[in-house]
Parts: C-alpha cells; structure tokens; sequence
C-alpha cells in the first residue's frame, strides 16, 4: 500500500456519516488526517463537543427524522440496497472471502482475534462452527461480522451507537451504547456479543480505545467483529486472517479488486469468487453481506478424527 | 362467548324508581374519604413489608450495577429475558384501569361508577413501574439520559418508538386520573375539617386546594368537565393500542423466528387488555376488603369483569392457537424448530402452564354458574395474572435463545449451535418481587391523599332516574339463574339506550 493511500484512508476513517442521522460528524474528522480522530473515544471533552456540534444541527433535526423514518422504507426496498448505503468515494471497500474448502477448524482465527481484542472466552467474534452437508459430511465454517451493505443492526439502536463507515465498516460506538441489545436482536447471524461483566483488562494499545479498536471492551454495551479496523490503514491484516495456518481467510477490497489472505496469496476478487461458486451467509435476508464464502465441494476432510 | 348471550339480556325491560339520594350520599363520601381520614391498624405493618421489599429490589438492582447484567443470568445466547418480559407485563396490566374506565364510561355502563377511580389509580401505579423497567433491563443504566437527549437520537429505532408512546400515554393516564378529581378534590376539602392539623391534613389540604380549588361545581363548570373527560376518554383509548403495538414492534422487527410475527401488535393489546382487568379486579377486591366498601362495589360487579375477562382470554387463547398453528404449519425449519420447542420441547413446562392457568381456568370459571362468584373471579384474576407473565417469558426467552447459524449447503438445515439457556437467578426475581410489591404500596400510599371513590360521578349518576335500581340489582342476592339476567343493565340511566357491558367489550375486542 502506498502512502497516499493510506493517509486518504486515515482521513475517510472512521466516521463517514451514512447523512441520515445516525452516523457520525464529519466536522470533527478534519483536523488531524495523521491521527485516528479522538472524536469517538467518549471522553468528557470530546463529548461536549459532538454534544454542542449536535445542538448546533438542532435546527436540521426535522430534515435528519424525515431521513431517519425514510429509512425504514427504504430498508424494505432490498433490491436497491447495492451500495446505496455507503458512499461510493471511499479508496476502499471492505470485504472478507472464507475459503471453506481449507477451514480445518483450528480456531486458531477465534483465538487470535479474541488475543488481541482482549475478550472473554464465550465473545467468539468470528467464531468456527462445525457443519455438516447434506450428505452428512462435516466441514467447518468461520463466522466473523458480515458487514453487511445493509445492516439490520443499524436502524434498530435508539441511540445511534451503530454506525457504518464509508469503507463499508459497521462499528459500535461503545461510549455511546446503552446496552438496549436490540442489536443482537436483529442480527441474523449472531454476530454480536454483549459485555455482560467486568471486560478482561487489556494494557496500554497501540491504537486509541475507539469503535474501530474497542479495547479494552466497556461493560454494559456490545461488541462485535470490526474487521480490526485500526490496523487496515497500514497495512496491516486482521488478526483472523494473518493468524489462519491455512489460508482460508482472505481480506478483500471491493474497490480495488484484490484480495489476500495470511499465506500472502493474493488473488482478483471478482474473477476468485466467480471461478469459485461463492455465496453468501443467508442472501434471503436481504442483508447483503461483504463476507463471501466459498463452498466445500462435499470431500468429507474427516477432520473430527484429524483433531483428535 | 358468555358475552353474546348476555348482550340479549341488555334488553330486559321495565325498571323504574325514585331516588333515596342523601342518606346514600353521605355514606359515599364518608366511605371515599374513609382512608384518607384515618388510619387503620394494619396500614403502617403492610406499607412496611412492601416497602422492605422494594427495598430489597433495588438492592439486587444496585447489585447487578456493579456486577453486570451476567448476574441477572443472561449470556449472549440469551440476550432478553425476564426484564424485557416485566417491561411487557407490567406496561400491560396498566391498560386495565383505562378499559374499566374509559371504554365503560364511553358505553354510558353506569354501574362503572364505584370502580373507576381504583382502576385509574392502579394505571397512574402500574405505568410508571412498568417504564422503569427499563433500567434494569439497559446494560448500561448511566447513560440512560440518551435516550431524552435528541441529537443521539435514531428515529428508526422501535424502542424510540416505546419511549414515545410509552411517555405520551403516562402523561394522558395522569391527566385521565386528575381530571375526575378535580370536583372531589373540593369535596375532599369540605370533609378534612380545620379541627385535623397533623402534617398530613395540611398537606391533603394544600392538594386538594391545588387540585379542585377553582372549582364552584356551576352547570358550565360541569360541562367543561365531562367535555374534557369524554375527550381523553375517547383518546386514551387509541393511545393505549398504539402503546401495546409499538411495545411488540421492538420484537416484531427482527429476523427471528418467533419475533418476526405480524399477529404481535394485535396480540400484545389483547395480552394488555387481558391482564389488565385481570390486575384491576385484584385491586378493586382488595381495597373493597380493606377499605370497606362493600355498600357500592358488590359481588355483581366482579361477575361482570369476569365476564370482559373471559372475553379477552378467549381472545387470547384464539391468537395463540393461530400464531402456533400457521407457524408450525408452514414448516419452515427455523418457524417450526420453534414451535416445537415452545410445545414440546424445552419450553413445554411453561408454556402449558399458561394454557391451564391463564387460558383454560379462567374460562372455566366464568362459564360454571357455581364457580361464577366474586370469589371465583378472584381467584381466576389472580392466576391471569400470573399465568400471564410466565406466558410473557414463553413469548420474550425462545426466540431469544434461538440458534441462528445452520449449515447454508446442507439441505437439511444442520444445525451448528445449540439453543441458548436462561438461567433464572434471584437478582431479577427479587427486582419483579420488588416491582409487583411496589404497585399496592403505591395504592396504599396514593389513597392516602385521594377518595378512593369517585364521589362527584357516583353523586351525579344517583341523581339520574333509575340508578337505584341498578345499585340495589347489584346489591342483590346471588346471581339469579339466567346468565342474561345476572348481566341486564337495566334501561332508565337517561335517553340514551343502555349498553350491556359483555356487548360493549365484545364489540371492542372484534375490532
């Protein structure tokens, strides 16, 4: 990744407003495109100021609502939400694909991730289930956050503490969550993971405590998968996908094209997934999701036995 | 079912007498203002058990602040559970005061009169506990401000929705309570004589100078007051369904099976509707032993709640067969793997529960002539009550343990998760203790400083031609053999032609 790229990504990170009231302000992303902003990290300063940046947009609440409840409506109109969503100017637009032909079901990826996020054992963000075929074969299918084009997740918090980012990047604003849970509620995939006490105790991050790294995790509030936002500006993998001994995880980029997973393969996303026969985690739900799977082909890998 | 026979008795004719008004008027005060006036022997032992109670709800809640949601057993494949089943239950039981009252007063059923201001004051009680359910049930109850604080808001969120509509309909059960009160307030005045100092006399006096002090009792007066009764009256009743809808939206708008139901809005306002004359027959009783008031609320006016109460648990028991039945017929894997283990399956034990307790009992007792007592509808009231919060649980828990990732390329629908467990533990039990002790505590505390009968509108309908006849047939022996006659509101309450209440209320539940 070349500099430039990675200042513009900086600068479109992690805010980027969905414009319908429930992302986030823009105004407070300008002033240092070197530095994550501080604006999500919840502290009392800050907040006084999204709070008096808030009241100052009172006036354009009324037009905010009528978006708001526009949403609803156009939710139900699925079959439009390609990317509508998401501004389409973004340098990037993440994706994952999951080459289920090579899981062996390791979860080295779940406690890679559950390591570096600092998370208790039952907050499995992408977690491994073991599945069986139609013709009783087993494999195994790793389950992060969908990032869905159009997340259910979203629409449903009081609080707007959902958001989406312009990369495609649905975060938890954790200073924000009141801890309602009607998030878990609407995901259909079960990917979000409430702190129901005390978060393990992480030392000092690398990154500022803030959606796209939120550790240590904040009682009371949920968490989810975020695709380790923070290190993607620098080119770094995410945690699931560096740590795969198999390869099975790819991280993609939509607007690029590319994908490559932790083996350093890398492949032309469009023409990998077409080739291959990808799906998506229940497509009826019209959620639209950016992880694509690629099916086994029925081997039956007998992996129950390897493992033992 | 009851109720339709009993609409043919309404027109049971030929009923006409003269008034003995003073005589009976001094004793509606006298009885009204009984509670306020003195304090009897058992008042300060039970406001203080109820009182230790609450006291030991919020110390689980103070508890499970410090510990975290997890010591109220719930785990990520059991997100909602007995907090968001008492949000449900307690909201709905507050509808009972505005069925008895508002529905009753807009069908002219005269023989509403004595129970009105106890079923409004168990609204004014049971709402407010019902919204502060809320707290226990956010995981993060501190930042609980966001949600009155408009620039977080997201006005495409369900529970925004319930914050609304909930708000909007406490603030019209407040001005639904206070508007009748303002003629008695001015009664009241009268009958706390300047000889009670104590600080209590002074307060009630200071209260009821604020409530009714500009009232003169005028004929313009009375005109404005009825105008502005029958208007909230006609409006509350909206705002309650609204209420009850918004409350199933927040589960009606998900994915989950079980949750995604459009029979939801219509069911959790006949749930409402159900509990909640459930919980004012349980009050009305309870203040009649406590307050000795049996001269005006008689055996005859439970019988006919119990009737409203069949009505609605019939209704009830109606949408749950058909949400299981098209659910379970349509055989998708997630709809049927659900309805399976709410029948059969894990779910079964509470679920037949209800059926027996608040879907088959109550119907039962109503229907025996022999079981048809006040008595009888105590006791039925009682387990609706009941019976109906665990019924909450079946519908809040099973979706919400629901494993939703099965295998997408197995045609069969493995399964690669479990269903997620509950796990009852004693802090969310004491809080629903403290919660349900909190209401007659409220009540005590509330009859305190307010009649306990409506006595200008039991006043203005003994005026009325005909109104002794009903009283005295509601004061009569036990109920005579006819079903149509035990119900018969006699004609003679004005020009208008009279409304049976099991009509009215069947008219109201078909909608």
């Amino acid at each position: 990744m070349t500099e430039p790229d990675v200042a513009r990504m900086k600068a479109a990170w992690p805010g980027a407003a969905r414009g319908e009231g429930n992302g986030r302000d823009m105004e407070a992303q300008k002033e240092d495109p070197a530095r994550p902003p501080a604006e999500a990290e919840g502290q009392p300063v800050t907040f006084n100021r999204r709070g008096f940046l808030r009241g100052a947009t009172l006036g354009g609440l009324g037009l905010a609502a009528a978006g708001a409840l526009g949403r609803v409506f156009e939710a139900s109109q699925a079959a439009s939400a390609t990317s509508t969503s998401a501004p389409a100017k973004a340098a990037h637009q993440w994706a994952m694909v999951i080459d289920l032909r090579y899981c062996n079901g390791c979860k080295l990826c779940t406690a890679a991730c559950q390591a570096a996020h600092y998370l208790h054992e039952d907050q499995t963000w992408i977690d491994v289930f073991s599945m069986r075929n139609a013709a009783g074969e087993s494999y195994f299918m790793p389950r992060p956050c969908m990032m869905c084009e159009d997340p259910p997740c979203v629409p449903v918090c009081p609080v707007s503490a959902n958001f989406r980012t312009a990369e495609g990047l649905t975060l938890v604003d954790q200073s924000r969550c009141i801890g309602t849970r009607i998030c878990m509620n609407a995901c259909p995939y079960q990917a979000r993971y409430f702190n129901w006490g005390a978060p393990r105790p992480a030392p000092r991050q690398p990154f500022p405590q803030e959606p796209a790294w939120p550790v240590p995790q904040v009682e009371g509030t949920v968490g989810k998968c975020v695709f380790c936002a923070a290190m993607l500006p620098s080119g770094q993998l995410p945690e699931c996908v560096s740590h795969c001994p198999m390869g099975v995880i790819y991280l993609g980029d939509l607007e690029s094209d590319v994908a490559v997973n932790g083996l350093g393969n890398t492949v032309k996303l469009s023409e990998f997934l077409a080739a291959n026969d990808a799906v998506k985690f229940k497509e009826s739900y019209g959620t639209h999701p950016r992880v694509f799977y690629i099916p086994g082909h029925g081997q039956d890998l007998d992996l129950d036995a390897e493992n033992a | 079912m009851h109720g339709e026979r009993a609409s043919t008795g309404a027109e049971r004719s030929g009923m006409d007498g003269g008034t003995e008004g003073p005589a009976v008027l001094e004793d509606v005060r006298a009885a009204a203002m009984r509670p306020v006036l003195e304090t009897p022997r058992w008042w300060w032992p039970t406001v203080g058990a109820l009182g230790a109670l609450v006291l030991l709800g919020i110390a689980a809640w103070v508890v499970q602040v410090a510990d975290g949601l997890g010591v109220a057993g719930y785990n990520n494949q059991a997100f909602w559970a007995v907090y968001e089943a008492d949000l449900v239950a307690f909201i709905g039981v507050s509808y009972g005061g505005a069925v008895v009252s508002a529905v009753l007063r807009i069908t002219k059923a005269t023989w509403r009169a004595p129970l009105t201001r106890i079923a409004e004051a168990t609204a004014l009680v049971t709402l407010p506990v019902g919204m502060l359910f809320i707290v226990p049930h956010l995981g993060s109850p501190w930042r609980i401000w966001e949600l009155v604080w408009p620039p977080y808001w997201n006005l495409s969120s369900p529970i925004l929705w319930d914050f609304f509509a909930v708000s909007t309909y406490l603030l019209a059960t407040a001005v639904f309570f206070y508007l009748p009160l303002i003629p008695d307030s001015a009664v009241a005045k009268g009958w706390l004589g300047p000889e009670r100092r104590g600080l209590r006399a002074r307060f009630c006096r200071r209260l009821y100078q604020a409530l009714g002090g500009r009232w003169r009792g005028s004929t313009s007066d009375r005109r404005l007051l009825h105008g502005a009764i029958g208007l909230v009256a006609v409006m509350i009743i909206p705002m309650a369904v609204s209420v009850h809808s918004v409350l199933s939206f927040a589960f009606a708008s998900s994915s989950r099976a079980g949750y995604l139901e459009t029979i939801f809005p219509v069911y959790f306002v006949v749930a409402a509707l159900y509990t909640g004359i459930a919980l004012v027959v349980l009050s009305i009783a309870a203040c009649r032993r406590l307050y000795h008031l049996e001269a005006f609320v008689h055996p005859r006016h439970f019988v006919r709640l119990g009737f409203l109460l069949a009505a609605f648990g019939a209704a009830y028991l109606y949408l749950t067969f058909t949400e299981y039945l098209i659910d379970g017929y349509s055989g998708t894997i997630d709809n049927a793997a659900w309805v399976r283990q709410v029948l059969v399956g894990r779910y079964w034990i509470p679920f037949w529960f209800y059926f027996v307790a608040a879907g088959l009992l109550p119907l039962l007792i109503i229907a025996l002539r022999r079981l048809r007592t006040a008595k009888g509808v105590v006791v039925a009231s009682g387990l609706v009550v009941f019976a109906m919060w665990v019924k909450r649980l079946v519908i809040v828990i099973p979706p919400a343990t629901e494993p939703l990732v099965r295998s997408p390329l197995a045609a069969t629908g493995v399964l690669a998760q479990d269903w997620g467990t509950y796990h009852f533990t004693w802090v969310p039990i004491s809080v629903t203790v403290a919660a349900t002790a909190a209401i007659p505590l409220a009540l005590l505390v509330l009859f305190r400083f307010v009649p306990v009968l409506p006595v200008t509108e039991m006043e203005e309908l003994a005026e009325r031609e005909g109104f002794e006849e009903i009283m005295q047939e509601l004061a009569g022996p036990e109920p005579p053999a006819s079903t149509s006659a035990a119900l018969a509101t006699p004609r003679g309450s004005g020009p208008r032609r009279p409304t049976s209440s099991a009509d009215a209320t069947s008219e109201e539940g078909a909608q």
